[in-house]
């Protein structure tokens, strides 16, 4: 049997040297400083990294961690294509406006979004004030600064994809007497679908990291609104750099699995649904 | 179904995209919407749908009026230009499609569908391709998909807006022919829209000649053909030669003077008869500049003697053959049939 084949022929040279660059550069710039996190944990033991990662109040910190962050690109996901709908589809003074300021909490110093939201829904805060119950200091709290962070990347997914859609299949779709909603769960779902995904995953992802506008409004109380990141900074303002690395390492699992599988899901969607 | 369009007229802001448009189309005519683009075809077609609502004037399907029907419970059979499949669906589910939408209480069963689509799917000849996902399908493949998807409802009224105009020559002779079958097994009211003359004559019961929102000519393709009514269908139902003339006690005579009334008469190529010989008083002298041989016929293009304008002729090969005609020779040309309009401010 010949040598399998795994380079296809291409018109466009220089497949071994724009690999070899992307290799090298993805390594210099991510894989090296990851590398370097599970390097400095293996100089602890076995029983002490595991004493570490499984501490009660770093187990509760991983839970509201992902589960903020799970929580956060939810809403992302509804509200960011609702946003990435009105303003493909309408017209209306201020659209420029809306359209710039849906990219700010990209722009904003995180710390300023902490502080900003921490002042609005604190107990006495414009906003907190008026709601029942507590906002700003809770896990609720956490998963606004998060959504807030959040925000862009659904709406930049969505909106070319909504903006290259064809009319005309939405038109086929009402001519062939399917109802509105019908049309929209049956024929633009399933075109927003795979960018409505990469949106989610980035802001899940970018949600994981956050620490600079949680910090502020998440009050920092152990077992309960501890996230991960900032139980790591905690850990490097003690000088116990082994335990950060620890930590973030596991973190750092735990989120590529997750990546990998949504990942592995857009590629799933994208097989069954982006046929162009 | 019958169609009947009243008094419908459109505006798209300045732009005045259809006037007074009354139009009665019988129940099973396969009509043809032909006009140059800009016409307003499209849209008249886009307002029967429902997709577009007219300025004012009637629709009535049979007796009934359709002009605040919803385009969802029109009951009409839309084939759009560039197929607008599911792109996400498979061939069976896009044709299923409009049956699977319906009500719990309309829906006939899986069952049902399935069948239905399998006799859909064979009827355009793509039984094969039921699993296949739109992408995996040439041009032609996916329109008759989209023609299926249209015909699974049962529409009572067939639209097509340029159906064939996205595929190459070939495909769209072989799908035209295979639509007019179509229509002729199941008489299914069908107007469709087209700027290619060729496909309208070919195929229609009857032409609806547009221009500039509106009508110019309706007629069977013979009538539209033979007998033009203006100089602007003369001119889009195929090529034409304009011998400019005059008139003389009602007779056109070539060569226009200031004596007489300025006439025009349009000539079709097939109609210019070349000669060796002077042989009547009205033939022109022309040179042949270009000789092309297409297939049967034989297209010559001659610049005429008197006014430097330019004439088409086409003549059988046999006929060629027998006048053993050369670029750069001198002949006689002579209209064997023309159709004389006086100008107004139409310009060709």
């Amino acid at each position: 049997m010949a040598k399998k084949k795994w380079k296809k022929h291409s018109i466009l040279p220089g497949f071994g040297l724009s690999l070899g660059f992307t290799t090298l550069y993805v390594s210099l710039l991510v894989l090296l400083p990851l590398a370097m996190i599970f390097v400095n944990t293996a100089s602890m033991s076995w029983a002490d990294f595991w004493a570490t990662v499984t501490e009660p109040r770093v187990v509760a910190s991983y839970k509201l961690s992902f589960g903020a962050a799970f929580a956060a690109a939810c809403i992302n996901v509804v509200f960011g294509v609702l946003i990435a709908w009105v303003l493909v589809r309408y017209s209306f003074p201020g659209k420029r406006v809306i359209d710039g300021l849906v990219d700010l909490p990209f722009a904003l110093p995180t710390a300023v979004a902490g502080i900003a939201l921490t002042t609005l829904y604190a107990e006495t805060g414009w906003v907190g004030q008026f709601l029942s119950f507590k906002v700003a200091f809770t896990p609720i709290g956490i998963t606004i600064a998060l959504t807030f962070i959040g925000l862009p990347f659904v709406v930049r997914m969505v909106q070319p994809v909504l903006q290259n859609f064809d009319q005309e299949t939405k038109e086929a779709s009402a001519i062939l007497g399917a109802s509105r909603l019908q049309t929209f769960v049956k024929v633009i779902v399933p075109e927003i679908l795979p960018a409505a995904l990469t949106g989610f995953a980035l802001a899940f992802a970018r949600a994981l990291g956050e620490y600079g506008s949680v910090v502020f409004i998440a009050g920092n109380m152990p077992m309960k609104t501890e996230i991960t990141p900032l139980l790591i900074m905690t850990k490097l303002e003690q000088y116990d750099y082994e335990g950060a690395t620890a930590i973030a390492a596991v973190m750092l699992v735990i989120s590529f699995v997750l990546l990998l599988f949504i990942n592995g899901l857009q590629w799933w969607t994208n097989r069954k649904f982006a046929h162009s | 179904m019958s169609i009947q369009i009243k008094d419908v007229s459109k505006a798209f802001g300045s732009f005045q995209a259809l006037q007074d448009i009354n139009l009665d189309i019988e129940t099973g005519e396969l009509v043809a919407l032909l006009g140059p683009s800009g016409s307003g075809k499209t849209s008249l077609l886009r307002i029967i749908a429902g997709l577009e609502a007219s300025d004012n004037g009637v629709i009535l399907f049979g007796d009934e009026e359709m002009t605040h029907i919803r385009t969802t419970e029109r009951k009409v059979g839309f084939v759009f230009q560039h197929y607008a499949l599911f792109k996400h669906m498979t061939v069976a589910d896009n044709v299923a499609y409009g049956l699977k939408v319906r009500s719990k209480k309309e829906r006939p069963s899986k069952k049902e569908i399935k069948e239905k689509v399998k006799e859909l799917l064979s009827l355009v000849k793509l039984d094969a391709f039921a699993d296949r996902y739109p992408s995996q399908l040439s041009g032609g493949q996916r329109q008759r998909v989209a023609l299926a998807r249209a015909l699974a409802v049962e529409p009572k009224v067939l639209l097509l807006d340029e159906p064939f105009g996205a595929l190459d020559a070939k495909v769209r002779k072989e799908l035209r022919r295979w639509l007019r079958r179509l229509h002729d097994d199941f008489h299914i009211t069908s107007i469709f829209v087209t700027h290619d003359q060729e496909e309208a004559l070919d195929v229609a019961d009857r032409i609806v000649v547009m221009n500039e929102g509106k009508i110019e000519q309706i007629g069977s393709p013979e009538e539209v053909y033979e007998h033009p009514n203006s100089p602007f269908v003369y001119d889009f139902l195929g090529n034409v030669n304009v011998f400019h003339g005059r008139l003389e006690d009602g007779t056109w005579r070539n060569g226009a003077d200031s004596l007489h009334q300025q006439a025009l008469a349009y000539v079709r190529p097939h109609d210019v008869a070349i000669e060796r010989q002077k042989s009547a008083e009205d033939a022109v002298q022309a040179e042949i500049v270009h000789i092309h041989v297409v297939g049967r016929t034989v297209h010559v293009e001659l610049k005429q003697g008197d006014t430097d304008r330019f004439l088409e002729a086409e003549l059988t090969k046999d006929r060629y053959r027998e006048l053993d005609l050369k670029p750069g020779e001198t002949v006689f040309v002579r209209p064997n049939q023309l159709k004389v309009f006086i100008p107004e401010d139409y310009s060709i």
